[in-house]
């Protein structure tokens, strides 16, 4: 989908960030804990790293920017709890009004709790340990490679409603197989709990005039792709 | 009773943070001390310095040199480095002529076993958008000038591979050992926005 997330050749964001070599982890102390929170929300309430991306992907500007990284990864733990049936809508705004002190009326902490509103979820207390042995995304599968190291492809000119890795600024461009990546679960489905469709991942290898145009500056960009998102070019 | 308050300002994501941790607390979901431990294994066990002690290795042994450029994943579990965000990851290297710089212009995807978490600039919109369109203005701005005959590469991580670059190593270093290579290296250079100053 189309959405605050693709961010590639965009503008209007200002100057890069010098590094800083003393940078802490976490800034602020909330933010690690924001982040071990998302992870666990993730398993309980039946997503997936694609469904977690796709939380990301579906913020408004404000839910996504306004707080930075670890705020996106708060406001997407809030999503997949609403709609894996943890949390109701409000619930957090509630308890965090009611820690400031405000006296709100607290929704009931959830609605009824489906199990099939969780897809994937497992035990909870073994979130943590379950997420670092988890099987990962890698597959082995059967199928031929559709695309050749060498060959010319063309990433096609596609606007997928839901989930996708397939970045806008390469949509339509035609680029060179430098990479035949080992196979992995597709996102698009994945996302969706509509299987893993494991395909091949190709580094696909894109001149700058290709993407930008005659006057940009000269270089390349590799893009991970995955074969659903290629198609043969002359 | 209510204060004339409750309308106002939404609460910070600090206090969200709280509050999300005490509602899963409360339905016995989490445990808070799994979020220490998750913390604490990102502050002080999994950073910046696996990639270092991997980067250092490459340069004093060229049999593992070898090894780390064609398998990346297989090499770096040699020094106990892997798990979550580095299933795959692929080791590219910079010499004085190429130049890789890596970026996850959908997300933030970085190779955690060897790096750690990510840095404010690696998620900051004006890398993500940027470095993709003008890579060499984006690197000038961060403190790094590459001259016009250097090739430059970006690597977009859109899928589950994840990039590690394999920077030079600084002229003058000749006599130190692995060991003594190790505090030179940095995160920076190792995602392509510097290179490894000279000893």
């Amino acid at each position: 989908m189309e959405g605050i997330a693709d961010m590639g050749g965009t503008s209007g964001w200002g100057p890069a960030r010098p590094p800083r070599a003393d940078e802490p982890v976490f800034a602020e102390p909330w933010q690690g804990r924001a982040a071990a929170l998302t992870i666990l929300a993730t398993r309980v309430s039946g997503r997936n790293v694609d469904a977690f991306r796709h939380a990301q992907e579906r913020l408004d500007r404000a839910a996504y920017l306004d707080e930075g990284y670890f705020g996106r990864w708060l406001n997407a733990a809030e999503l997949m709890l609403i709609e894996g049936a943890i949390l109701a809508p409000g619930a957090i705004d509630a308890r965090a009004r009611d820690l400031r002190g405000e006296h709100v009326e607290n929704p009931p902490v959830s609605v009824s709790v489906p199990e099939s509103a969780r897809p994937d979820a497992g035990p909870p207390t073994a979130a943590i340990a379950a997420w670092r042995s988890a099987p990962g995304s890698l597959r082995t599968i059967d199928a031929a490679p559709a695309f050749a190291v060498g060959q010319r492809v063309r990433a096609k000119d596609i606007s997928p409603p839901g989930h996708t890795r397939l970045p806008g600024y390469v949509r339509g461009h035609a680029g060179i197989v430098e990479v035949i990546q080992p196979a992995a679960v597709f996102p698009d489905t994945h996302a969706h709990f509509l299987g893993e469709n494991p395909q091949h991942v190709y580094s696909v290898r894109f001149d700058s005039h290709e993407l930008w145009g005659e006057g940009a500056d000269s270089f390349s960009v590799t893009v991970d792709l995955f074969e659903n998102y290629l198609e043969t070019t002359s | 009773m209510t204060t004339s308050s409750e309308s106002g300002e939404a609460p910070s994501a600090a206090l969200r943070t709280e509050a999300l941790e005490q509602l899963l607390t409360e339905r016995g979901l989490i445990d808070p001390e799994m979020v220490d431990a998750f913390i604490t294994n990102y502050e002080t066990n999994v950073g910046p310095l696996n990639g270092a002690k991997v980067v250092a290795k490459a340069w004093t042994d060229p049999e593992y040199r070898r090894r780390l450029l064609a398998d990346g994943t297989s090499a770096i579990k040699e020094l106990g480095f892997d798990g979550p965000q580095g299933e795959h990851i692929v080791v590219v290297e910079n010499t004085p002529t190429t130049h890789n710089v890596v970026v996850c212009t959908l997300c933030s995807c970085y190779p955690w076993p060897v790096l750690g978490l990510p840095p404010s600039w690696y998620k900051d919109p004006a890398y993500r958008a940027r470095v993709v369109k003008e890579p060499r203005t984006v690197l000038s701005e961060m403190g790094l000038d590459l001259g016009d005959d250097v090739e430059i590469t970006v690597r977009d991580s859109t899928s589950e591979v994840r990039w590690l670059v394999l920077p030079e190593r600084p002229a003058g270093t000749e006599h130190l050992t692995e060991e003594e290579l190790v505090p030179f290296v940095t995160r920076d250079a190792m995602v392509g926005v510097a290179k490894v100053a000279a000893a």
